[in-house]
């Protein structure tokens, strides 16, 4: 093996039940390069690193450090070889000092006793290495964000880490911050130090990196030298799949002079000036990389967060929703992405989920309507063909896609007029995704609903959008029309990158 | 997917098969325990818990705790009788009043818990300590008695051979099932307890759900309070000392999950009567008290075990 390889991966594949998440990933590292790892979402980025780190074991493939060979890392073994990741949560105690942090769980000690003198004496000596200016008597929750990053890297370093991978260590940063952390970086670069660096911002990546490595859909793809690279080029290696799924076509039916929603400079919840437009009978979708303030916007909408500024107008009257009771009333329904979690009732039946948002409506002296309550569920397992041997069994017992059904009957039954969408088909399989979608395209078509959409797969978002608004970092960076879809350009706007420039 | 439901099915009379299998037990141990006098009595002793329960029940199910129960019943023995005896307040106005008291005293609950969020364990038990406080301060830790013959009634009376507090109890367990299957607010207890998060998006305010059961479950209590006070006769500060105990014990013995968002009020009932043949067959059979009192907290430790297994079980 060459010796100028400090990390090997290769031929790396992961696999869970029914999902390869890796196939075949090859990925070197030199010693004192800035590697960039880029890619979508969802492209096995995280799955990658964390088998550097010992957090995944590979199914197959070998991990070579420094000449040496493992079939897997364990966190342990990770840290003898120098590896060292710094993560997007920071994993320290907010209520101790710099100086204990950095020493977590190896402290110096006199006896039993914690010299805490020689710590933060040593830690002093650490942050002055990487000339950051943090005292190390200071409580971790007194410390910026940003220097609660460096005490981070500093920790690595003073554990000897001769590789560190960080993960998107922009993202929770201000601009400031971000230069001081690329100083640190650079720094670090110079003393030989190997850094995997995973990053969306594309700017970042052309001003740090000596080499880019580009996965999609759990594979590798390239790796490119940045300095004669192009951004055109990236972003096409980054979304350059085959579309091969196809879509349930839908009749012309958006009413362009009845808007059903329009947002004006909304702002809050991390999001600045959201303007957009929805009409009845459209689809509008949300694109954008994790993060960048779309379920924010929905959760605004729907009265989950309340809106700092702005105006929300909905069917012509300007509402301001301060609870999604409010928002469900008004005739505002929100599919969230995490099923489990946010939607469905996984312990109840599928008569009580369906219902739940209208048991007050048919409730006289608060007394259940149960004829009506069984007539609503009936209709809508009908009008939803959602498959059960009965309304009484429990959502657990559903498949993925039927419990969507279920929610998404619920606010039929609610008599919802806007629906949000979060990740409609996120951990559906492919049959029952192509019901959802002919679901979605009836109630545009058939019943005159409206719909906004957030996808974060290109294909879906592509596919079942009438119109296209790209979010990155909370703002709106491009609107396109359905003739101008295409990856890259829906890319390039969620990467807030000029294209022009490239 | 069938079988599932089956052994949902089995879960919930299972319950009832321990409490057959007890009675077998301790009548074999000792044949005065089935006497039809005994018996009698025994529910009549476990109807007191029965009705608190009820609160409990639906606290539980939405995944809290409240052990402010003893205590309310303590305080509802000490001012009606206030009321009655020191006061001369006919008595219906004390009854609804006393009532009235011990549901604002769940109210109170109910705001440190949605309002200000104090978790329910600490809520609860600043108000156990505090209006126990208040309970000796108003009696001055002497029992108040003088009664009228009517008010003996509650506790004391039969019709035909029933006691009137059975009566009242599976009056209460009626109306709980009731709040359960018919009413939507109890619908959103189950949605509360499974899934807070999901109960929210669906439009459920949950912090008006919290007052609700906090308040019902101190209306409850002192209903207890109440028939206890008739059938003792006499107002003790002491009447509820550890009644949260044995209340949380039948409602988790009855399979409603410490976790909150499943439960049913029939093993409630069966939870209710295990506990009371268990405390009537350990007197009977001359059990030392510091004996029986490690036999209840296994029971507990037991019924709530046997949730967590199955839950650990499922999630695997």
């Amino acid at each position: 093996m060459s010796e100028e390889y400090v990390l090997q991966l290769q031929h790396i594949r992961k696999e869970y039940p029914g999902v390869v998440a890796l196939k075949d990933v090859t990925l070197e590292l030199k010693k004192g390069e800035i590697l960039a790892l880029i890619g979508e979402n969802g492209a096995g980025k995280s799955t990658l690193i964390k088998c550097c780190s010992g957090a995944v074991i590979p199914t197959s493939g070998k991990i070579i450090v420094n000449g040496k060979e493992f079939t897997s890392m364990t966190p342990q073994l990770a840290a003898e070889n120098g590896i060292a990741i710094i993560y997007q949560e920071f994993n320290n105690v907010k209520e101790l000092s710099a100086a204990e942090n950095l020493f977590l769980g190896r402290p110096i000690r006199k006896g039993i006793v914690v010299d805490k003198k020689a710590m933060e004496e040593e830690a002093a000596k650490a942050f002055e290495q990487l000339r950051i200016k943090i005292d190390p008597k200071a409580l971790m929750k007194n410390l910026t964000v940003g220097y609660q990053q460096m005490v981070e890297i500093a920790k690595a370093i003073q554990q000897n880490a001769k590789i560190l991978i960080m993960d998107e260590p922009s993202a929770p940063l201000t601009s400031a911050e971000v230069e001081s952390m690329f100083m640190v970086v650079e720094r670090l670069r110079k003393e030989g130090i190997s850094i995997i660096y995973i990053s969306h911002r594309l700017e970042e990546i052309y001003r740090l990196s000596d080499r880019i490595l580009v996965m999609r859909d759990g594979e590798y793809v390239k790796t490119l030298i940045t300095k004669d690279s192009q951004v055109q080029e990236l972003i096409q290696l980054m979304v350059g799949r085959e579309l091969t799924e196809t879509y349930p076509p839908r009749g012309d039916c958006i009413k362009e002079d009845d808007v059903m929603l329009e947002l004006k400079n909304v702002t809050g919840n991390g999001d600045k000036n959201i303007n957009l437009k929805l009409h009845k009978g459209e689809i509008l979708g949300l694109g954008g990389l994790v993060g960048a303030g779309r379920t924010e916007l929905a959760e605004m909408i729907f009265g989950a967060v309340v809106k700092e500024s702005g105006q929300m107008i909905f069917k012509g009257k300007e509402i301001n929703p301060k609870s999604p009771r409010e928002a469900i009333d008004l005739g505002i329904a929100l599919v969230p992405e995490d099923r489990k979690r946010h939607g469905a009732m996984l312990g109840i039946s599928i008569k009580n989920n369906i219902n739940m948002p209208i048991y007050e409506r048919n409730s006289t002296l608060s007394v259940i309507n149960s004829k009506r309550e069984m007539e609503i569920a009936e209709k809508y397992q009908k009008n939803m063909a959602i498959k059960t041997p009965s309304l009484h069994q429990l959502v657990k017992n559903l498949s993925g896609g039927n419990q969507q059904k279920v929610i998404l009957g619920r606010w039929m039954a609610a008599d919802s007029e806007l629906i949000i969408f979060d990740e409609p088909t996120r951990g559906i399989d492919i049959g029952a995704k192509y019901e959802i979608y002919k679901l979605m395209n009836d109630l545009v078509e058939k019943e005159g609903k409206a719909i906004l959409m957030i996808s974060s797969e290109m294909e879906e978002l592509m596919g079942m959008s009438d119109r296209i608004m790209v979010l990155a970092e909370g703002e709106v960076t491009g609107e396109l029309e359905k003739d101008e879809f295409s990856q890259e350009t829906i890319m390039a706007y969620a990467s807030a990158a000029n294209i022009e420039e490239g | 997917m069938k079988e599932k439901t089956l052994a949902y099915h089995l879960k919930d009379k299972a319950i009832w098969v321990v409490f057959v299998v007890l009675v077998l037990a301790f009548t074999i141990a000792n044949p005065r325990f089935i006497n039809p006098n005994n018996l009698f009595m025994m529910i009549r002793q476990v109807s007191f818990y029965g009705i608190a329960s009820i609160g409990m029940t639906f606290v539980i199910l939405l995944g809290d705790i409240d052990l402010s129960t003893g205590t309310i019943i303590s305080f509802v023995n000490i001012i009606c009788a206030y009321f009655m005896v020191n006061m001369g307040m006919p008595m219906v106005v004390a009854i609804i009043l006393t009532l009235a008291i011990a549901t604002l005293i769940g109210v109170l609950n109910g705001f440190m818990v949605s309002t200000i969020g104090i978790p329910a364990l600490i809520a609860t038990f600043a108000t156990q300590t505090s209006f126990l406080g208040l309970t000796y301060i108003i009696c001055g830790g002497l029992p108040i008695n003088g009664f009228t013959e009517s008010f003996k009634v509650i506790g004391q009376a039969y019709v035909w051979i029933i006691p009137v507090p059975v009566i009242i109890m599976a009056l209460c367990f009626a109306l709980g099932s009731f709040i359960l299957n018919k009413t939507y607010f109890g619908r959103y207890f189950y949605a509360v307890g499974g899934n807070v998060e999901a109960a929210k998006l669906s439009g459920i305010r949950v912090g008006r759900i919290k007052y609700l059961v906090f308040a019902l479950s101190g209306f409850f209590a002192g209903l207890a309070g109440l028939v206890i006070l008739s059938r003792t006769n006499s107002g003790m500060a002491n009447a509820g000392d550890g009644y949260e105990f044995d209340v949380i014990t039948c409602v988790v013995l009855g399979g409603v999950s410490v976790t909150g968002g499943y439960g049913k009020m029939s093993g409630v009932v069966a939870g209710t009567f295990i506990i009371g043949a268990l405390k009537n067959g350990m007197v009977l059979m001359n059990i030392n008290s510091y004996v029986q009192n490690i036999v209840m907290g296994v029971v507990l430790a037991l019924a709530v075990g046997f949730d967590c297994i199955q839950k650990k079980n499922q999630s695997n």
